[in-house]
């Protein structure tokens, strides 16, 4: 299995490589379908060439990265190529190692349940085998190192491959059931586009499960690991923005990132709603909307944290408590690909979740398309990559799935299976 | 030297008893003082000027003779001028003189500058009330006093001056409106008193400087130093901004010409007529306030107030293929008398490259001429007074005029010029060009300049280049300042030093950024314009410039202070650029908002379903017939099917 992963790594460098090489490179940098304002490499490299001119790389309204990738970039701005090679290789081992634990538990807790003989007879065919239960960790990372927007991201050096290698790290850390490690790497993720905040609390209820400390409000042990696992994460988060102070001696990025991701005032086209929708709004219902769409990202983690189990479920929690991917004010297709990653993991129970996920994600992701100005820049074809796995599976489960006891209630929400519908069938 | 004076108090009688002699208006004639014989001395030898291929020699003697009116004018500046029609208080003691440079250009066009100048031995700064005018427009005074105004110059201007064809102008300013102002250093809140003062200049121009806010105003640090004498050149007290879209006309002349002491009722400004000045290839009119020394020991200020108009007529046009114009051509109105007011009032006509009229024929001819050194370069021009009645002649009326004998002749090239452009395609990115030529043959010299560019063009400062002959040549001195987003403009200035007869360019990405459908102006797709770039430079001088400001010279050639003799300071614009931004669909923000909703709620919808759905194992339902059936049974009290 290393062996493969290695050779899969072997290519996806390669590949990478190539592409830095040609003549691409700099076109695909440019394309606003690859980056968004926030991680655009050009605009890193201003914030480098106003820090050289004295200035402060948040005066303007260009450079809206964190401080720590300037001060990282001031090191490796000539091996920036390495840097981001390395930072998909590393969010991609990490996602096989993660994605290799976590098949082991579900793996161990089906057995149990098997020979329990909890599962009723019809759904058997759901389980997974082990042939099956293999290959899914190369998978996972397969789809990610190969994928097409990945490779685009990587070339175009978008700082979100970073970002994805720390989210990565931290889907690792907690699946392993490092608490530490875990608030550190959310810390760091969440430092670097406030959006990753709402995963504190699937990680929370899944570290605690795995330290068998019961989900009940009413017990103290509940509390002192909430606890515990707040003063980890906010302490290292307190450290960070006070080392980023010490680094620049101003608060100046504050507003210029965080402000800046909360209240878009940059309306640069990107595969996300927000700027079409900002472009031609009232000027008087702006902040109204701002709101609603922002309060959008973060309130639904504490529902599906309570309503999906997230022991089960955990990629699940992860991924609609991760509507951080398509709702964020500045939206790069790197997002995108987490859905991808964690449907992989979600092949057992992909039949519960079909309802609700694919038709909010199908229509989000056509709807900027067909409605964007032509003469703007075009909308990628998100789904074209869909072909080869998850979408082929979404329809072989509902085949299977249609006379079964989990029958849900299709006929009431035309709405959603048609988003499901147009969103395979593309 | 005695005998010289001699001669000149003997032609100095001449005059007085000549002009006593013809004119029944004796009133004016008798203001005459020592300045008039500034240019009437010797006239054969002036005379001879034009018929002389040694002109050499001729020219210094006119040098020498330049040494008379200095201290003559040193002399003037102890008394008030004499004979005027107001009753004047002794201590405000001004001044107005008024003065119309005409070029024939190469291009066949010709140059119209008038130059009005008002200076008022008073200060604002004091803080003593000053309640009584006389020349100086009260509208401007109470401003200035209000504001806390040290410097002010405003000039709006339609067309472009093109440098390549036409050379220098004496005034350089750029397409639209442009502002800037110093403040004194006592006030506080510069922004406000900035955004106060605009919108009041706005309605004395009658112009749309009420747009000049935050988003297009800048504070450069190097360029734009104070014209005037100034002790403090902190760049927290400037401000500068261009509006390059305004468009001039009318409505602005007529406030200008209200500010002049004589109106458009007499003097030169009764040539100032819209219908004529508006016909034009180029029309810039501004006002320059600033403060100057009284004297050459500059012990105390006074404020000087300079209204300028610049026109550029095509004659092609509306001569019907003759070469010839005159002032009744050009202004539809001739000269029949000074503004009473003035002190002097004159007309020059730059006669340099014609001096033997081979160009071109001037009638009346006047006998008087006169040298300046203008640009880096030494003029010879013929001068009109308009203060002598003998210059209307018997007529009664003025009316100079040219008439073309050949239009060759070679144009020097003007030693530095600069042009701009925008280069790229697609609405996403750009590249903005700026050129600076040095055509100087042999030295070079530093230029420092200064872009803003609006904030929704992106600069990438990362992406600048200065290249000259292929090199790269790395400025001494940048000074940037990232714009914030529907805040500040970008702003860029850097010192530049251009190597002999080579071109220099600047280049620089931006993108282009997408507005709120309510921020773009009702024709976005017309473009968006963004002002010129300008250009400050210390020019090697070919003659030696004059460095005491407060000798005495023709108002054109004197109006950049100028520190050594060596070189000459010159301002240059660039053409204004016209972008085009992408445009979002403005028909359709109603549908934009229902549909961006529409998502969110069935997003929500089905987030919704999903966390309050609960499944459970249903029960088949049975067929309408068997419902039916059955409560048929349950009414006969049989068991249901």
């Amino acid at each position: 299995m290393a062996a493969s992963l290695t050779l899969l790594v072997i290519v996806a460098v390669t590949i990478r490589a190539a592409l830095y090489r040609s003549s691409l490179a700099e076109p695909i940098a440019e394309r606003v379908e690859v980056v968004s304002p926030i991680t655009a490499w050009k605009r890193v490299i201003e914030g480098l060439a106003l820090l050289d001119l004295g200035v402060s790389p948040y005066s303007g309204d260009v450079f809206h990265e964190t401080p720590l990738i300037i001060y990282l970039f001031h090191f490796l701005v000539d091996y920036a190529e390495i840097t981001f090679m390395l930072a998909d290789v590393i969010a991609a081992v990490a996602l096989y190692m993660a994605v290799k634990d976590f098949n082991k538990q579900v793996f161990r807790k089906q057995k149990f349940a098997l020979e329990a003989n909890r599962y009723p007879a019809d759904c058997l065919e759901l389980i997974r085998s082990p042939t099956e239960m293999h290959y899914i960790p190369l998978k996972v990372a397969m789809f990610y190192l190969l994928n097409p927007f990945t490779i685009l991201s990587c070339v175009a050096k978008s700082t979100c491959g970073l970002n994805n290698a720390v989210l990565a790290l931290f889907v690792l850390t907690t699946i392993k059931g490092n608490v530490l490690l875990s608030a550190i790497f959310l810390c760091l993720a969440t430092y670097q586009s406030i959006y990753p905040l709402t995963l504190c609390a699937p990680a929370m209820l899944y570290l605690m499960q795995h330290q068998y400390i019961p989900v009940n409000p009413r017990r103290a042990s509940f509390w002192w690991f909430v606890v515990q696992y707040l003063f980890m994460y906010l302490g290292s988060l307190f450290v960070i923005v006070c080392l980023s102070f010490f680094l620049l001696g101003s608060w100046d990025y504050l507003p210029s990132v965080y402000g800046f991701i909360l209240s878009v005032p940059d309306l640069t086209p990107n595969i996300g709603l927000f700027w079409y929708f900002f472009a031609e709004m009232f000027e008087h219902f702006r902040l109204f909307f701002l709101c609603v769409f922002q309060i959008n990202v973060f309130f639904y983690t504490i529902p599906l944290c309570i309503k999906l189990n997230p022991e089960e479920h955990l990629p699940g929690v992860l991924r609609p408590a991760g509507l951080f991917s398509f709702i964020p004010s500045f939206m790069a297709p790197l997002d995108l690909r987490w859905k991808r990653q964690l449907q992989l993991l979600l092949r057992h129970n992909f039949a519960l979740q079909r309802s609700a996920d694919p038709a909010g994600v199908g229509l989000f992701l056509r709807l900027p398309e067909e409605g964007a100005p032509p003469d703007l820049r075009a909308v990628p074809e998100e789904e074209g990559r869909l072909g080869g796995d998850a979408g082929a599976e979404i329809k072989t489960l509902r085949g299977r799935n249609s006379p079964g006891t989990l029958r849900t209630n299709r006929g009431g929400k035309p709405a959603s299976s048609d988003g499901a519908d147009s969103y395979e069938d593309i | 030297m005695a005998a010289h004076r001699c001669s000149r108090c003997s032609w100095l009688l001449l005059v007085f008893i000549f002009s006593f002699y013809v004119s029944a208006k004796s009133e004016e004639a008798t203001q005459a003082n020592d300045e008039h014989a500034s240019v009437v001395d010797n006239p054969q030898t002036a005379a001879e000027t034009g018929k002389q291929p040694s002109e050499e020699r001729l020219w210094e003697a006119t040098q020498v003779n330049e040494a008379v009116p200095i201290d003559a004018a040193a002399h003037k500046q102890d008394f008030p001028v004499p004979g005027s029609v107001l009753t004047p208080t002794p201590q405000l003691k001004d001044d107005f003189k008024e003065e119309l440079v005409i070029r024939p250009l190469q291009s066949g066009d010709i140059y119209a500058s008038f130059q009005f100048r008002t200076v008022w031995e008073t200060d604002f700064t004091t803080g003593s009330k000053v309640s009584h005018y006389r020349l100086f427009p009260k509208s401007l005074g109470q401003v200035i006093s209000k504001f806390s105004v040290r410097e002010l110059h405003i000039s709006f201007t339609q067309g472009y001056w093109r440098t390549m064809q036409w050379g220098q102008p004496y005034l350089p300013s750029p397409p639209g409106a442009e502002l800037w102002v110093w403040f004194q250093d006592t006030v506080t809140d510069v922004d406000a008193t900035w955004k106060e003062l605009t919108n009041v200049l706005s309605g004395i121009f009658c112009a749309s400087l009420n747009f000049i806010d935050s988003t297009n105003t800048v504070q450069p640090s190097a360029s734009f130093k104070p014209l005037g004498i100034a002790n403090g050149t902190d760049h927290r007290f400037l401000r500068y901004a261009t509006l390059p879209r305004e468009i001039v006309c009318t409505e602005n002349l007529t406030p200008w010409k209200k500010l002049l002491p004589c109106g458009s009722k007499a003097g030169l400004a009764v040539l100032l007529k819209s219908e004529k000045l508006f016909h034009s290839s180029f029309h810039s009119q501004a006002v320059h306030i600033r403060p100057v020394c009284q004297d050459w020991q500059c012990k105390s200020t006074s404020l000087e107030l300079r209204q300028t108009l610049n026109v550029v007529f095509d004659l092609h046009t509306s001569g019907q293929g003759k070469q010839e114009w005159s002032l009744f051509k050009m202004f539809s109105r001739t000269l029949t008398e000074a503004c009473p007011l003035a002190s002097s009032s004159k007309i020059y006509i730059d006669v340099t490259d014609n001096p033997q009229e081979e160009q071109f024929e001037l009638s009346p001819a006047t006998p008087l001429l006169s040298q300046a050194v203008v640009l880096g370069d030494r003029r010879t021009f013929s001068v009109y007074d308009l203060t002598q009645q003998v210059t209307f002649g018997t007529v009664r009326s003025l009316n100079v005029l040219i008439r073309w004998k050949s239009t060759q002749g070679d144009m020097l090239r003007p030693l530095l010029h600069a042009e701009r452009y925008v280069a790229g395609y697609g609405l996403q990115t750009g590249e903005i060009h700026t050129l600076m030529y040095n055509n100087h043959p042999f030295r070079s010299f530093p230029v420092l300049l200064l872009d803003s560019v609006p904030w929704y063009l992106r600069l990438y400062v990362h992406t600048l280049t200065v290249t000259s002959k292929g090199k790269d040549n790395k400025p001494s001195y940048i000074h940037y300042q990232p714009s914030k987003d529907r805040i500040r403009p970008h702003l860029l200035e850097m010192l530049v030093q251009l190597p002999p007869h080579s071109v220099t360019e600047v280049t620089v990405q931006f993108e282009r950024a997408l507005l709120k459908w309510t921020e773009y102006t009702p024709d976005p797709n017309h473009g968006f314009y963004v002002g010129s770039s300008v250009i400050n430079a210390l020019v090697p001088s070919t003659v030696a410039m004059h460095t005491n400001i407060t000798q005495e010279q023709p108002l054109f050639s004197n109006f950049f202070p100028c520190k050594e003799e060596s070189s000459y300071f010159m301002r240059v614009y660039t053409e204004p650029l016209l972008v085009n931004l992408p445009t979002p669909d403005f028909s359709m923000p109603y549908n934009v908002i229902c549909l961006t909703c529409t998502v969110v709620a069935v997003g929500y919808g089905s987030l919704y379903n999903l966390l309050t759905r609960s499944f459970q194992i249903e029960e088949p339902n049975p067929g309408l017939a068997k419902r039916i059936a059955n409560v048929i049974r349950k009414m006969r009290g049989v068991p249901p099917l």
